[in-house]
């Protein structure tokens, strides 16, 4: 077990390494930035020159790349190209609020997994025949769409939601800022009730099948302890497999659920980095993305040894 | 002799049968399509993505003779009309129709999920043939890229490449691909690996097939059915993706109107034209909607084993 964790660790370390590599290609590729300086022939070729030290653009590439990512290591990601505050000053004012949006749909989503338990135990009634019909439904409807319909809902009919935003300015109360969140985290939640209710599902009837469940019924075992000793047991363990998914889903949904509800996280900051062309910010924002979802399989990996004594690694 | 024709008959032996003519046995697609064409469900789904399709690509007949307007006719005296009998899905801030606008919106968003789909097929189904057929090394290398596209973010990641390159809907299609190929590769990598071990696999080297004779003759055919399935989800996912990008305002940029830059456009007005934000969503989500009951459905006709 130890020996397949410090391995997969390195891997981790390894696909990190690529990430970066492959973003920091992409971020020199790109237009704008400094190199935007050259097109402006009012900027004397001096200054352009002082700059360019500066910012270290005369090395080579390579050079450039190795210097960025001892940078890194030590959390230096630079500063941002439009009000020159350090990245990471930036992104760690913004984090907070990411992390509540995401902590609470992540909760919220675990929902599905007695959805899908409930579904496959009472299989084929209207139950199930209507979560069933959610799921297919829940996967083709974009979710940052159905929030957006809701706020439309809300702001022409009753304020059942607000209409964006942390907290109302004036009114920061818990119950105001509970009252912000229901909504995005719900829209958030989504993916993880269709994800779970699915999975769980067709995973409990898996098992219900097995020989030792009938074994276990034979035997006189009440329902409760069938299901509670037997089924659950197995049925529930692949789940901490798929809660690494679930994470990357949520990362790159941050990105469309902060910004339909005007939320302050970092996904709203990615869009305005973009436009922007604050390249360190974006830089930053995409090594912490791939850095929760490498984290996040990892950890599923972990947990999935952890929680299962029949998987043996290596 | 008639007596004894008489005792066969009762006896019941009868005058020998016509020979059987025997009917050549149904293809495999032929099987499919007819295990298909009783699902009710698929058919619908079917007929659905059939009329979304065949709607937008007569855009311009509907918008002329039926509507009897244009997409980018103005008429600011009329702007956010709601939807009546003039202009069925009301007007936009410019007293543009909505229907026709709608219409020709989903040329370019279903263009885009179809190149989508080509695009990250074209990559995936060589590569995971050749990472499962080669294995070792080869594999190895394969693995270690789908890794490092697998761990970044794919929204940060298709951000990044639109505000590098800027691309038009046909760029932008390609950069969705080059990010999508992954899912094919892995999937086609592992039938393939357990193809090549068939024993018609090894005839065939015996006889003396060469390498890509073996891949293109004996492995890709049996794919067929695993890639169409895997298609119909590139294709929504393609077009998933791109309406989440433009409503970002990073996709398709305007004049060129796709589903997700309208919503973009409708965020300014979710309250003076609520129609504005329904229609483009719900033709993402029926297209999309189709899409996926089409491609569970075929997974079922070709093989309800098949996991996808």
């Amino acid at each position: 077990m130890l020996r397949f964790v410090i391995r997969r660790l390195i891997q981790s370390v390894f696909i990190l390494l690529g990430v970066s590599m492959l973003s920091f290609a992409l971020m020199h590729a790109a237009p704008g930035g400094l190199t935007t300086l050259y097109a402006n022939p009012r900027i004397p070729a001096a200054t352009i020159e002082r700059l360019e030290e500066q910012f270290g653009l005369r090395d080579p590439i390579p050079v450039q790349y190795l210097k960025w990512l001892s940078n890194v290591l030590q959390l230096n990601f630079g500063y941002s190209l439009i009000d020159q505050r350090p990245v990471v000053d930036k992104i760690a004012e913004r984090l907070p609020a990411t992390i509540q949006l995401s902590l609470a749909s992540i909760l919220l989503g675990l929902l599905g997994i007695p959805l899908g338990v409930y579904a496959a135990m009472h299989r084929g009634s209207w139950i199930d025949n209507t979560v069933r019909v959610f799921t297919v439904i829940g996967n083709a409807v974009p979710h940052w769409w159905l929030g957006l319909m809701i706020l439309v809902l809300s702001a022409n009919t009753i304020r059942i939601f607000p209409l964006g935003g942390m907290y109302t300015p004036g009114n920061d109360t818990l119950l105001d800022r509970l009252w912000h969140l229901l909504l995005p985290a719900t829209i958030g939640a989504m993916g993880g009730w269709i994800t779970y209710s699915r999975y769980i599902r067709s995973e409990v009837l898996e098992v219900l099948g097995q020989d030792f469940v009938r074994t276990a019924r034979a035997k006189g075992l009440s329902e409760r302890l069938v299901m509670g000793r037997h089924v659950l047991r197995n049925a529930l363990i692949p789940v901490v497999t798929i809660m690494g998914g679930t994470l990357a889903a949520l990362v790159s949904g941050s990105v469309l659920f902060e910004s339909t509800f005007s939320w302050p996280g970092i996904g709203r900051m990615a869009v305005a980095a973009a436009f922007q062309r604050d390249y360190p910010v974006l830089m930053a924002l995409n090594m912490l993305g791939a850095t929760l979802v490498i984290l996040g399989n990892l950890l599923a990996d972990i947990a999935y040894g952890w929680v299962d004594p029949r998987v043996r690694y290596d | 002799m008639a007596e004894v024709t008489q005792a066969k008959e009762r006896i019941g032996v009868r005058a020998p049968a016509p020979p059987l003519t025997v009917q050549p046995s149904p293809g495999y697609l032929a099987l499919t399509w007819r295990r298909l064409r009783r699902d009710r469900v698929s058919m619908a789904a079917l007929y659905l993505f059939v009329a979304i399709c065949l709607l937008t690509l007569a855009a311009p007949l509907i918008a002329t003779y039926v509507l009897q307007t244009d997409p980018n006719a103005q008429n600011l005296r009329n702007n956010f009309a709601p939807p009546g009998p003039g202009h069925w899905l009301g007007t936009d801030e410019l007293g543009r129709d909505n229907l026709t606008r709608v219409l020709y919106a989903g040329q370019v968003s279903l263009r885009i999920g179809f190149m989508v789909a080509l695009v990250s097929l074209l990559l995936g189904v060589p590569i995971g043939l050749v990472a499962g057929y080669y294995g070792g090394r080869v594999d190895d290398a394969i693995n270690a890229v789908i890794q490092v596209l697998q761990n970044i973010p794919g929204l940060f990641l298709l951000i990044i490449l639109s505000v590098t390159f800027r691309p038009d809907p046909t760029g932008l299609a390609v950069i969705i691909g080059l990010i999508g190929w992954m899912g094919t590769a892995r999937l086609v990598r592992g039938q393939t690996l357990s193809l090549a071990r068939r024993d018609y696999v090894d005839a065939a080297r015996v006889l003396g097939a060469s390498d890509a004779r073996i891949l293109f003759r004996h492995i890709l055919p049996n794919l067929v059915s695993v890639v169409s399935v895997m298609a119909g989800f590139e294709i929504a996912t393609g077009i998933l993706l791109e309406s989440g990008l433009s409503y970002l305002g990073l996709g398709v940029q305007p004049p060129t109107a796709s589903w997700g830059n309208m919503l973009q456009n409708s965020l300014d007005y979710v309250t003076r034209a609520p129609w504005l934000v329904a229609a483009p969503g719900t033709m993402i989500f029926l297209t999309v909607l189709s899409i996926f009951l089409l491609a569970d459905g075929l997974r079922d006709a070709f093989d309800p084993r098949m996991k996808v």
